[in-house]
């Protein structure tokens, strides 16, 4: 009867992706292709599908299809109570929704991008990260918030914010952000079926990218651990950690490196919040050397937090300063050049991994 | 329902200038003219028909306004867009917008709705201030059983109040707030729902968890922090919360549970239980925008939620006239597209009476209601606090003792001939006694474990959390003297109470592994 139903699940799931298909690169491998998108919304289907209990709302999620068609289908499928249009009010709605929470359903708020998410920050930290403690263990909250974090192409200053060291600096969060199509699956399963609050940071670039899944991925079972860490590319010289859209960019650089003879070990996060230290560690024991990389901005970041867990329990093995490559200090500019220069590239990430094995000239300290 | 009118009001301000307040506070009272009308005790309405049976509040007539009804009536009814027409002098209808929102007629005439109302928002009491039934009168009947219950209740309320507020004095606890002057909201709206309604208080509503079963000691061990507080000692004092009473966990942010009740209630409607969600919050709290974004919301999704809120004319230091320029709260509700009224808080019979309407009309119907609570903040906001100084004593005192709600309603029950002196000394000297018993119980109990620390942070304890309670438990135990004596350091307890000894528990995937070393 499973086989059946994942039968079932996985035409469907080959329905939303047959457009996808036909634009593929194509591969020696029978491997299916589909794209964050359309992983996304298979994710949110099957959980839909499997538990009632489970429902959606937020801006333009039903009769528009989603913002970013993440949400596509599904209003049709579940109906209106299940697929809940919005008014404009992200601290209404999140409010809503972890009332919804409180009470026993399992609500998934998606935020039209995290930018919208500072106006419901009260409810997601007060109301819902908070609420299992303060209660004493009497309110559980076993609410998603998802949406695209970080910059996009062209979208100013209030689109562009990364929220990944905001959230996951809060306990009684979880903080999730997905690179490639098996995350974005196995990560939002995962972020509904947890108990806890689960903050899921997506990206909007990536949700036209398609890439490899196996089947056991297109399964309806199938879930990810939330807390561990996925060594994309294993390496010997230096290790390189990163999370969402950075991640091809590690990949990216990892290769070029690899023409001069520089291994890198491509981390990829796939967990903010908890941050899977001891994979962190035990690659840097191996390697001896660290770069992190984030969208966000540097001070407090991600990258400063994976610094001082490795030097407080790897710091004999470094054999060099750890350095973090972040987006610029400054609001993300609109104009399509100086965007170029605010936001981390592949060439960054090369140069900060020859200087960590003094293949060039150190980086002058800078004020 | 007695109504009110522009010429009663003059009256009012008569009786005020006769009354006990001091004339500074005139001028703002004026114009609250729901004060006002409330004191007047025994002015019918002479231009409305007295009304109404019940039955007007819970099925309103669209098509009222075009039967020459006041415009009092129409207060309680529901507009439903596509049937708005604004009415012209000559009562002629003109040509029509067809609007996203519904048909709109046109009007040559520059109108705009006033600020103010020509009248103010009728004040819905049954008691007059002598605990006295106003004649012709509509209101809800209650029980001998339930009457003395709810009296009972209030009377416990208070002295509660009084002697935790001197306990904080005392120093024996660190924070409390008191519910003093608004005993009739918190236990007539109680008393008027049933225990699956789940509640959303703001902090000045423990007389909702009273009625509904909340032991007097297990107030006190809350306010103590000891190890018998189901919130283990994580929240300050009178941030009670209890699941098996329905009562969510109070929230120190203000208005944060407004949008939360309309979550619940969405839910209870999806899962078509006979329950509504109810949410108190001040007269303050309205101006936060989860008000405004919960109203809204709960009236485009049609969820079962009762508002109830507490204007009690102070935000710590600030008058009303300073919190918002409308005709109080009900009349907002109305904007938003949901029925509302607006309440004498200090009358509990129509406090009851109110509630339950509005139960029934939320449940059935499915849709929000709004009730504005009438009322007054006897006591300071919390302890943190000395409301002299932004408001006279004497004025304080006079809603103290000639408004006391528990002494109105004490008087209806003893004329009903279901009270009397000797009831009144024995319970008042029992709960005294059941309540100093309670604060030496808890005051003397353990305080919550050091494990307490570290649980709950999320359904199951992170690696990190249980690595560092056990370096905490180590480090106490090495330097006894630099920790509290009165904290109890466990060896790691698991959650059915067994102790556990020289094992690794492992968390892994939900499961519970257990490793004898």
């Amino acid at each position: 009867m499973l086989a059946t139903a994942s039968q079932r699940i996985l035409g469907q799931s080959f329905q939303n992706i047959r457009p996808a298909v036909s634009v593929l690169r194509s591969y020696s491998s029978a491997a299916k292709q589909i794209t964050v998108r359309d992983a996304l919304n298979s994710a949110l289907d099957e959980e839909m599908s499997a538990d009632p209990k489970v429902f959606l709302m937020g801006e333009e999620v039903g009769e528009y299809q989603g913002a970013y068609k993440i949400t596509k289908g599904l209003l049709e499928k579940y109906g209106p109570e299940r697929v809940l249009d919005t008014p404009i009010t992200e601290a209404g709605f999140t409010g809503i929704g972890v009332g919804a929470a409180y009470y026993g359903l399992k609500p998934v708020v998606e935020f039209m991008t995290f930018n919208f998410s500072m106006q419901a920050i009260d409810h997601i930290i007060n109301s819902a990260a908070k609420s299992n403690y303060m209660s004493a263990g009497q309110i559980s909250v076993p609410i998603v918030f998802r949406g695209p974090n970080g910059a996009a192409a062209g979208v100013g200053a209030q689109h562009s914010q990364c929220y990944a060291s905001w959230y996951a600096s809060c306990p009684g969060l979880k903080v999730l952000s997905p690179y490639n199509s098996e995350d974005a699956r196995g990560l939002l399963k995962a972020a509904i079926r947890d108990p806890d609050p689960v903050v899921f940071l997506e990206n909007e670039l990536l949700y036209g990218e398609s890439f490899p899944v196996s089947d056991e991925v297109l399964d309806s079972s199938f879930c990810l651990p939330i807390g561990k860490a996925k060594i994309e590319r294993e390496g010997k010289d230096v290790t390189i950690t990163a999370f969402s859209k950075m991640v091809g960019y590690a990949l990216k650089a990892a290769e070029i490196l690899e023409k001069d003879g520089i291994y890198a070990e491509v981390i990829n996060l796939r967990s903010i919040r908890p941050l899977d230290r001891s994979t962190i560690n035990a690659s840097v024991r191996k390697t001896n050397r660290l770069i992190t990389v984030e969208e966000g901005f540097p001070q407090h970041g991600v990258g400063a937090e994976i610094c001082a867990s490795v030097v407080e329990e790897s710091f004999a093995y470094l054999d060099a300063p750890v350095e973090r490559i972040a987006g610029a200090d400054v609001p993300m500019p609109y104009a399509a050049n100086l965007e170029r220069l605010a936001v981390p590239q592949i060439e960054d990430i090369i140069r900060a991994a020859k200087r960590a094995c003094y293949r060039s000239v150190p980086l002058a300290a800078t004020a | 329902m007695a109504f009110c009118s522009r010429n009663s009001r003059n009256i009012i301000i008569i009786n005020l200038l006769k009354s006990k307040v001091g004339s500074s506070r005139l001028m703002k009272l004026s114009r609250v003219c729901c004060y006002g009308t409330c004191l007047n005790s025994t002015n019918h309405c002479r231009f409305l028909p007295s009304t109404t049976t019940l039955p007007q509040l819970g099925n309103p007539d669209p098509n009222s306004h075009k039967k020459g009804h006041s415009p009092c009536s129409q207060r309680f009814q529901s507009t439903k867009s596509g049937q708005q027409f604004a009415s012209l002098p000559n009562g002629e209808h003109s040509q029509v917008l067809d609007f996203p929102g519904g048909n709109v007629v046109f009007s040559p005439e520059m109108q705009f709705l006033s600020e103010s109302p020509n009248v103010y928002n009728p004040c819905y009491r049954v008691l007059d201030d002598n605990g006295q039934l106003i004649s012709n009168s509509v209101f809800v009947q209650v029980s001998e059983e339930i009457a003395v219950k709810m009296y009972s209740n209030m009377a416990t309320l208070q002295i509660l109040d009084t002697i935790f507020y001197e306990a904080q004095r005392q120093g024996r606890i660190s924070f409390y707030v008191t519910t003093i002057g608004e005993e009739a909201i918190n236990i007539a709206s109680a008393a008027a729902l049933t225990s699956d309604d789940v509640v959303f208080p703001q902090y000045r509503e423990p007389g909702v968890l009273l009625w509904r079963g909340f032991t007097l000691q297990e107030f006190a061990n809350q306010c103590f922090g000891n190890k018998a507080d189901n919130g283990k000692g994580r929240q300050m004092p009178a941030h009670y919360g209890s699941n098996k009473h329905n009562y969510f966990t109070i929230s120190s942010t203000i208005a944060t549970q407004i949008p939360h009740a309309v979550g619940a209630a969405y839910s209870l409607k999806m899962d078509k239980k006979d329950a509504c969600a109810v949410t108190y919050f001040g007269d303050g709290g309205t101006s936060e925008g989860d008000f405004h974004a919960a109203l809204n919301f709960a009236a485009v999704t049609e969820s079962p939620v009762i508002f109830i809120c507490r204007n009690n004319g102070w935000a710590i230091s600030t008058p009303t006239s300073d919190q918002f320029r409308s005709d109080g709260i009900a009349v907002r509700g109305q904007a938003y597209g949901v029925r509302s009224i607006r309440v004498d808080g200090n009358d509990a019979l129509a406090m009851y009476s109110a509630v339950h309407t509005a139960r029934e009309m939320a449940v059935n119907e499915h849709r929000p209601i709004l009730i504005e609570a009438v009322t007054y903040r006897v006591g300071h906001h919390s302890t943190s606090d000395d409301s002299t100084k932004y408001r006279s004593a004497d004025e304080i005192e006079w809603w103290r003792m000639a408004r006391d709600p528990v002494t109105r309603f004490r008087k209806w029950i003893e004329t009903n001939g279901w009270w009397g002196s000797e009831a009144e000394s024995q319970l008042r000297s029992s709960i005294r006694n059941q309540l100093l018993q309670a604060i030496q119980i808890a005051e003397r109990a353990e305080k919550p474990p050091v494990k307490d620390l570290f649980r709950d942070v999320y359904n199951n304890i992170p690696s990190h959390l249980r690595e560092q309670e056990k370096l905490v438990r180590e480090t106490i135990n090495k330097h006894p003297k630099d920790y509290p004596a009165d904290v109890p350091v466990d060896v790691a307890v698991k959650d059915d109470g067994v102790s556990v000894y020289d094992v690794d528990v492992i968390v892994h995937d939900d499961d519970l592994i257990i490793h004898v070393r």
